[in-house]
């Protein structure tokens, strides 16, 4: 606790898989970083890079298989509620209704309080987020962007010691993530929670994050390099499109994953693409500079 | 890009002044549009007086969110269903139902899986001109193929090919049926990012090629200004309206990568971006009611991922 | 396709079913079935029944709702008993993975046994004729909430389970909170499912132990060769099933909303 810079210490964090046949299946290589209390802090990689399986082992949900995690001191060792975390998917329980489903976790952090208690607590972060008046509804009549509101009051009104974000819009379409995003940076700046999110969206990280961790591709990912973002807080969505070094960081970010764009996922679209284009001349191309669209998850063709 | 120079552009381009398009006749004209689902305490007002003029040859983009009524008004256009109040004319004309004049692309590709590629626009084109002569029909499907680069998988079916080509028949055999009017329903937003930047300079080459009136909706806001030559933002539902237009007056052909870092394009997106986040957005929250039919465009609600990655 | 569709289509179109199958049967019975009674005697002899549905004139002759009463409380105490073993062995099923590679094989050999093979093994423990027909009804109508249920313990959500460790749930609140509302529609699938087995099940169980009953009194009518009480107990049997079938059906449908 005596050194705020290191908040949270991550330590040559490690995660491999045995296989059948052969050495173990290398996620997660080396991850170090020390995360400062009040940073926000994006990791970026392309997808199956294992950032997700970074957040899931600070979450407790995953044992790494080496390394190890400090958060405020003590080493995290299982699952709970002191860190808040918001899900790709929202999780929410279909049964429950929107305030039961972030009371359930306020009815864990404060055993104490009366019910009433709980539940106005849980009633002020759904306010917080636009959904004062749908307190009662049920998650199958909410939009995905209203359902992920729900998820990201839940982890809130745990009052946890830090967030984690794991891509937390990436399955809402770029207006609603735009809108959300704006929802989450208010949220975040009333008491600046240390928080760690994953995305794939270099728009997004620059907009939220004071620093932005890229990883390299996977199998045995590590840390690629560190981004610095200097925009002020708070923040504006206009200054910062606009600010003078909104362009070269954000060139940097892309360059960076355009290096490492040898994913077998993404080698296996531009094989099926009769455009066939080797990666090296994306660039030129411009499909990895699309503004808003960037990202490389290759989703599910047969979604719809 | 001999095409391009043997088809100038027929009507008013963004280029020219506003008076220059209004004096002419709108090919697409929406007046006092409104629609709204179901009845009694169900029902919900989706579109709520929708004014819109297009001018031939124009290409408008309409952004807005999911569940905004989008759907709805595609429908609209495309005659699948009437409007509550108002009218919906296209040449003049009032639309009353379906017609091939209008070619609709939906989000999904609604290609028939026993069918291979040729099959799939060859049974479109079959139904529409059935006069002429076999070799005619064949050369003019292959063409199609061909424009949207598909030659090479012309006899595979559906299941053999990415979600990308497969958009790509459909916009193919959509083409092939010569509509006057392309309307894209969100045609691009269950493709991946790589996959939907190529299709979108396919779609600009296309329409660069033969200038036709194109009707895109999307909740992209890069992918209408890179590709119209007029953005309008449609607000948050329930009772959606159209907010202010922007003229997109970008020089074309438009490369991505420079567009991007362009201080007049940053300016435009602020501005569509203003009102679709600002006035535009939802005052209340709303809930999607589902015992009403009201379409729901929004891809991702369904899909549900597991947390953990196993890579 | 698109039929054209009128009012009232679902009140007069299964009206004509009906009225083609009765004529189906009174032209049979004219005609190569000389034994089955027409319709109309069908009616007459079975009007004394109807008319008064639950006037007792005898042990063995009573009105037919009067029987039916006694076969569905025979029914609920064999379902009951079915639900109450059920439904902990489904969750223990779908939970453990060791005590389902365990038991499922004798479950699936178990499984497809008549109730015609149960009842005498029924009698022999029990030496009455009650027990065993409630024996032998929880033993047939078990397996469905059984297998459900597991299914449905399997079919939770990862993202259900991830809720309740990043919460902290504990075990109790876990089961309450996640677990039995995530399976209670599948649960639900599988007592609907156990209902229909447990009311077919019941007229096997009264014709071998004569007990009074719907199937008790069909069985008796055939002895004494009133056929027409043979046919007036099928089609109560089938009324009787349909309802039950269709009141678990609206609570059902309840519980799917839920699901989302």
């Amino acid at each position: 606790m005596n050194h705020p810079e290191k908040y949270l210490e991550i330590w040559k964090l490690q995660k491999s898989y045995p296989s059948p046949s052969g050495p173990p299946a290398m996620i997660v290589e080396d991850f170090t970083l020390n995360v400062a209390e009040g940073e926000f802090v994006s990791v970026i990689g392309h997808s199956g890079c294992g950032k997700s399986t970074v957040l899931s082992m600070i979450a407790g949900l995953n044992d790494p298989t080496g390394g190890g995690i400090v958060l405020a001191g003590r080493e995290v060792k299982e699952a709970g509620p002191d860190r808040g975390v918001v899900f790709q998917a929202p999780c929410l329980l279909p049964w429950m209704t929107a305030l039961q489903n972030v009371t359930l976790g306020v009815e864990q952090v404060a055993p104490n309080k009366s019910r009433a208690e709980q539940r106005a607590i849980a009633a002020h972060y759904l306010d917080l987020v636009g959904l004062g008046d749908s307190l009662d509804v049920h998650p199958n009549q909410l939009s995905g962007g209203m359902r992920q509101r729900v998820g990201i009051a839940r982890a809130f009104a745990l009052s946890p010691m830090m967030l984690l974000l794991d891509e937390p819009f990436g399955m809402l379409d770029s207006l609603t993530r735009m809108e959300l995003q704006q929802v989450l940076l208010d949220l975040w700046a009333t008491d600046r929670k240390t928080a760690l999110m994953v995305t794939h969206d270099v728009d997004e990280a620059l907009f939220l994050s004071d620093r932005i961790v890229m990883m390299t591709n996977g199998p045995a990912a590590r840390i690629g390099d560190i981004l610095e973002v200097p925009f002020a807080r708070p923040r504006d969505r206009h200054d910062v499109f606009e600010h003078p070094e909104y362009d070269r960081l954000r060139q940097r970010l892309i360059s960076f994953l355009e290096d490492n764009a040898q994913h077998p996922k993404v080698r296996e679209e531009m094989t099926n693409d009769p455009h066939n284009i080797p990666p090296r001349e994306l660039g030129d191309r411009g499909s990895f500079s699309g503004r808003r669209t960037f990202s490389v998850t290759p989703k599910s063709h047969d979604a719809a | 890009m001999s095409a391009l120079l043997e088809s100038p552009p027929i009507t008013a381009r963004s280029t020219e002044p506003d008076y220059v398009r209004m004096s002419s006749l709108p090919f697409v004209k929406l007046k006092h549009v409104s629609k709204s689902y179901g009845f009694g305490q169900q029902r919900r007002e989706v579109l709520k007086d929708l004014n819109l003029d297009i001018a031939r040859g124009e290409f408008v983009a309409i952004v807005g969110y999911s569940g905004s009524g989008k759907t709805t008004l595609m429908s609209l256009l495309a005659g699948l269903i009437r409007p509550d109040f108002g009218t919906v004319m296209m040449d003049g004309r009032e639309i009353t139902g379906p017609s091939p004049e209008r070619g609709l692309v939906f989000q999904n590709y609604s290609l028939l899986p026993w069918l291979t590629v040729f099959e799939n626009i060859a049974l479109a084109v079959d139904q529409l001109f059935p006069n002429w002569s076999k070799e005619k029909r064949q050369a003019h499907i292959e063409q199609y193929i061909s424009m949207v680069n598909l030659t090479p998988a012309r006899s595979k079916r559906p299941h053999e090919l990415s979600g990308g080509m497969r958009q790509r028949v459909s916009v193919a055999r959509t083409l092939a049926m010569n509509p006057e009017m392309l309307l894209l329903d969100e045609p691009l937003s269950a493709l991946d990012a790589l996959t939907r930047a190529t299709l979108q300079d396919e779609i600009e080459q296309i329409w660069e090629r033969d200038r036709k009136t194109v009707l895109l909706i999307t909740n992209d806001v890069d992918e209408a200004l890179l590709l119209a030559d007029r953005v309008i933002p449609l607000s948050a539902g329930p009772g959606a309206t159209l907010g202010p237009a922007v003229e997109v007056d970008l020089d074309r052909p438009r490369n991505r990568k420079t567009v991007q870092r362009d201080p007049h394009f940053k300016r435009l997106r602020n501005e569509v971006l203003d009102y679709l986040l600002g006035e535009g957005a939802r005052k209340k929250p709303h809930r999607e009611n589902v015992a009403v039919i009201a379409p729901r465009d929004e891809p991702s609600a369904s899909r549900r991922q597991p947390f953990v990655v196993s890579n | 396709m698109n039929e054209r569709k009128f009012r009232g289509d679902w009140i007069v179109l299964p009206f004509l079913g009906i009225v083609a199958v009765v004529v189906l049967w009174a032209i049979s019975s004219k005609t190569w079935a000389p034994n089955l009674p027409t319709p109309w005697k069908t009616w007459e002899v079975s009007q004394p029944y109807l008319m008064k549905p639950f006037e007792k004139r005898g042990e063995l002759d009573q009105g037919i709702l009067r029987f039916t009463w006694y076969s569905l409380i025979l029914v609920a105490k064999g379902y009951t008993i079915a639900l109450l073993i059920g439904t902990p062995l489904g969750f223990v099923l779908g939970m453990s993975k060791m005590f389902a590679k365990t038991f499922d094989p004798i479950i699936q050999i178990l499984r497809p046994v008549s109730p015609l093979a149960w009842l005498p093994l029924g009698l022999v423990l029990f030496q009455k004729s009650e027990p065993a027909a409630i024996f032998t009804i929880a033993l047939c109508s078990m397996w469905p909430t059984v297998l459900n249920t597991a299914v449905g313990v399997r079919a939770i959500p990862q993202d259900y389970l991830n809720v309740a460790r990043v919460l902290n749930l504990s075990r109790m609140k876990t089961l309450l909170k996640i677990l039995l509302p995530a399976t209670l529609p599948y649960m639900f699938t599988g007592f609907r499912l156990s209902l229909g087995i447990a009311w077919l099940v019941i007229v096997a169980a009264e014709m071998l132990t004569g007990s009074p009953g719907v199937g008790g009194f069909l069985w008796q009518e055939y002895n004494s060769l009133i056929y027409e009480h043979i046919i007036l107990c099928i089609v109560t049997i089938g009324v009787i099933g349909f309802i039950l079938d269709r009141l678990m059906g609206l609570v059902e449908r309840r519980l799917q909303v839920a699901k989302a």
